[in-house]
């Protein structure tokens, strides 16, 4: 564990041996507000897209057996994204599935935990599981970030030698 | 074979014998037959592997000198680095507006606390 109390970077794992990718953060509120910006959609489209993506919410049911559906969009391109809510702890635990709509056969499992650490601050562990390394790597690029895709092309120019 | 070349690179490592043998390889170039002394498998075998690795771009063979030592391309691994790195400066981002959200939230008017009453 790096993190301490005036550190607040993104730390990121990405597993050698099995296909996930772990996020741990930390963020000056209590687990009750960050709870709240995970579930409620007015809160949701104010982080979670990419800044340079119009996020729209079809529908964001964030309690166990619920479902969501979100699209992000840049001019005519819409990317859409959902999943079920698997288990769901206020303030604690939401575990759920993620889909790329581009990919409809690939699927990930999220799982987010809330620790309180006090002090009305919480650490954030995001992990996500998919099933091929291959599908690891194209969630870590959904994001669609054009960084992501010159960091892609860049690299298929050094490995089209 | 998966078609692009960035899903040929994990491919090629998803295996582990192909992860040990890039292991080795960070420390030095190797010849095949070097690199497959440890494993019990045949020099065909490990030459198998050698060659999903070449193919993805991880690893390099002299054309030159005799011993045609196996060489790793480490910019391919440092483009890897610098790729999750910026995966990482996303979800920075993400969470820094994240953080900007989560100072907008009022706290919770002084609510009584719900106990947890008995099973009537």
């Amino acid at each position: 564990m790096t993190s301490t109390t005036h550190h607040h970077e993104t730390s990121i794992v990405a597993d050698p041996d099995v296909p996930l990718v772990r996020i741990v953060r930390e963020f000056d509120a209590p687990p009750e507000k960050v709870f709240r910006a995970h579930t409620d959609p007015d809160l949701i489209v104010q982080w979670l897209g990419p800044r340079d993506l119009t996020m729209t919410i079809d529908h964001y049911d964030c309690r166990t057996g619920g479902s969501y559906r979100y699209i992000h969009a840049r001019g005519d391109d819409e990317f859409g994204f959902h999943g079920s809510f698997h288990e769901v702890r206020p303030n604690e635990l939401i575990v759920q599935t993620f889909t790329f709509e581009g990919m409809p056969d690939g699927v990930a499992l999220e799982k987010m935990v809330l620790e309180d650490l006090g002090n009305g601050r919480t650490r954030l562990t995001a992990t996500s599981l998919v099933d091929s390394f291959a599908d690891r790597d194209a969630f870590v690029a959904s994001g669609m970030e054009t960084g992501v895709v010159q960091g892609y092309e860049r690299l298929d120019e050094i490995l089209a030698h | 074979m998966a078609a692009d070349p960035l899903s040929r690179v994990f491919s090629a490592l998803a295996d582990p014998t192909r992860r040990d043998i890039v292991a080795r390889l960070a420390v030095g170039d190797a010849t095949v037959n070097e690199l497959a002394a440890p494993y019990d498998v045949t020099v065909q075998a490990v030459s198998k592997h050698l060659k999903v690795l070449e193919d993805a771009g991880l690893v390099s063979r002299s054309r030159e000198a005799q011993r045609r030592p196996v060489h790793l391309e480490a910019n391919v691994f440092d483009l890897m680095t610098k790729w999750i790195e910026r995966y990482r400066q996303l979800a920075e981002e993400r969470y820094r507006r994240l953080d900007d959200v989560l100072r907008s939230i009022p706290d919770a008017p002084d609510a009584p606390t719900p106990e947890k009453g008995t099973p009537s």
